[in-house]
């Protein structure tokens, strides 16, 4: 049986020959693995991994990068939160097959003790957790929110979409933090420490 | 979730032609398919990335048209300066739904596409004629508070979830389509998706391995563009109802006026009933009032979603407040 899946294996990544590819209902419950390169925190890493795995699955579970949390896994709470080429996304609702040459920053490459990422800082300083399972979703979400205001987008809480410039009032930092959810309400002080980085301090 | 194969598509046609035989499915952003294969509701055995297809720009038509590839992130839409000064009604709309993580993966393609949020459609458990056709519609007397008071039919009470495409109703936007034999066709928003009726599990009228490549937004109607989405909590949250709107007045008389509705139907719900109660008329709240007379006059409620008849009134009658006040 084993080997009958392995003879199976296979990754077609493209569709210049679409017309070879078999799709065969009757065997969908055989898993299908597939070799992909992901660049996670600037490090290329080869990994085996069945289509079925999320990002999120294959950064806790095959690299051992477990600073990524997991909540809901449906996209509900965002614990799972990283960076793909800049920018926040949910690591549960997407396949690790799908990132291949993608650039995928998690919360480990944002800072380590003596060497604090600002906002990693900023809570700490501002207590803005009380269990932690959230942070390091809230605090990949903040890096990739400063960024989409710095570039000037609108959010639910911006009184005239069709102006480009952006007051990070809290209201503001709220709606546009609203992907986070923190179990412990810890919210105020989360808006707080956001608050102190964009404002410019502490580095 | 269901083992299956993957590729990822390097050209249009090609993955049309992939998408199009039998279990499988496209996949774009993810975040709509993925949620529903864990839970096992879709359950396709090979899946068509079109994610990274070069359909992600958004470009000005030579006739005033903006033509939004149908890859284009719902974040990337949302702040593109075009849409945001033309276009308000759909920036206001995007931002409105979802999260900032899911804005930036979802896409426009899959966001026209997404599937109801019905809560016995996701439990696996209950019979739904649109997850499993046959099975009964469990809404119907049970817990229906988020259900449908427009369109609704015997089989099926469900409402479409997008904040999206109402706005893109208002701005009678079309959809480019492209076919697995290459054909092309253009299909008004109003046609794209279906009421219930006794195939509610047939929602939109693309045929297998039929792809959404964009979205073509005609120049803007004179007037004042706005979204009001009212819901159970502040942000992240599905509309119980919303209303977009594009309103002109002259002198204190409505001009011209579009009206649609989110939250209430299988599909955003475009009301000329509404429109026609207030063209040409003063701008006042008797005014309003009428409209909201008519656009729901057939509305019928469930029992729990009775409350949506009247919260419908209301969020036009303060949409179009605040619409002509400053148009
Ligand atoms: C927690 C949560 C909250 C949300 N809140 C809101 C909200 O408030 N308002 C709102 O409007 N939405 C909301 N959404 C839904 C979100 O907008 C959709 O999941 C998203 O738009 C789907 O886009 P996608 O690219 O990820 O689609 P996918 O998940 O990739 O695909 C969805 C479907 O579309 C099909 N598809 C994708 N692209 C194409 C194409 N080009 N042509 C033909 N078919 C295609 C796929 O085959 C699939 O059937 C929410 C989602 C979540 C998880
Ligand atoms: S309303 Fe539609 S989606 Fe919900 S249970 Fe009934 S048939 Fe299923
Ligand atoms: S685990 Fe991904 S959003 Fe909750
Ligand atoms: S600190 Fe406990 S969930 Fe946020």
């Amino acid at each position: 049986m084993l080997r009958w899946i392995a003879a199976r294996r296979r990754t077609v990544l493209t569709t210049s020959k679409a017309d070879e590819t078999d799709i065969e209902p009757g065997l969908r419950d055989i898993p299908e693995l597939s070799m992909i390169t992901l660049r996670i925190n600037g490090t290329k890493r080869d990994l085996e991994v069945d289509t079925r795995t999320t990002l999120l699955d294959a950064l806790r579970e095959h690299l051992g990068l477990t600073g990524t949390k997991k909540g809901c896994d449906h996209g509900q709470c965002g614990a799972c939160t990283v960076l793909v080429n800049g920018r926040r996304i949910n690591s549960c609702l997407t396949l690790a097959v799908m990132h291949e040459d993608d650039e995928i920053v998690t919360i480990e490459d944002l800072g380590e003790p003596g060497h604090l990422h600002p906002l990693q800082a900023a809570f700490v300083e501002c207590d803005g957790f009380q269990c932690g399972y959230c942070t390091s979703g809230q605090i990949c979400s903040a890096v990739g929110m400063l960024a989409e205001a710095a570039a000037g987008w609108p959010s639910h809480a911006t009184a005239d979409v069709s102006s480009s410039q952006i007051a990070l009032t809290d209201e503001e930092i709220r709606e546009r933090m609203s992907g986070n959810v923190c179990r412990c309400a810890a919210y105020p002080n989360i808006v707080a420490a956001i608050r102190v980085v964009a404002e410019g301090g502490p580095t | 979730m269901r083992p299956f194969t993957y590729e990822r598509a390097t050209d249009v046609p090609g993955a049309c032609a992939a998408a199009s035989r039998p279990g499988a499915t496209f996949i774009s952003g993810g975040t709509n398919l993925l949620d529903l294969m864990k839970l096992e509701i879709e359950r396709p055995s090979h899946l068509v990335d079109i994610s990274r297809l070069p359909l992600a720009d958004v470009d000005e038509l030579q006739d005033g048209a903006l033509r939004i590839g149908a890859q284009a992130a719902n974040s990337d839409v949302a702040a593109d300066p075009r849409v945001r000064t033309r276009y308000p009604v759909l920036s206001q709309a995007l931002v409105a739904g979802a999260s900032g993580q899911l804005r930036n993966k979802a896409s426009v393609g899959g966001n026209l596409v997404q599937r109801t949020r019905c809560p016995y459609f996701y439990d696996t458990a209950a019979g739904c004629n649109k997850r499993d056709p046959g099975s009964g519609c469990s809404a119907i007397g049970g817990f229906n508070r988020i259900h449908a008071v427009l369109g609704a039919s015997d089989s099926c009470i469900a409402t479409n979830p997008s904040d999206m495409a109402v706005a893109m109703s208002v701005l009678d936007a079309q959809i480019e389509l492209l076919d697995a034999d290459r054909s092309v066709r253009r299909v008004d928003i109003a046609d794209f998706h279906r009421l219930p009726g006794d195939t509610p599990h047939v929602e939109t009228v693309l045929r297998p391995g039929e792809m959404i490549t964009a979205v073509i937004l005609p120049p803007p109607p004179p007037g004042r563009q706005l979204y009001r989405k009212v819901r159970d909590r502040a942000s992240y949250e599905f509309a119980l109802v919303s209303v977009a709107a594009i309103v002109a007045t002259d002198r204190g008389t409505i001009s011209s006026a579009r009206v649609a509705f989110g939250g209430v139907a299988h599909k955003p719900w475009r009301s000329a009933d509404a429109e026609a109660a207030l063209t040409g008329r003063p701008a006042t709240m008797a005014t309003y009032r009428a409209a909201a007379e008519t656009a729901m006059r057939d509305a019928v409620g469930q029992g729990q979603n009775d409350f949506k008849i009247d919260l419908a009134r209301r969020t036009l009658c303060r949409t179009l407040v605040q619409a002509a006040q400053a148009s």
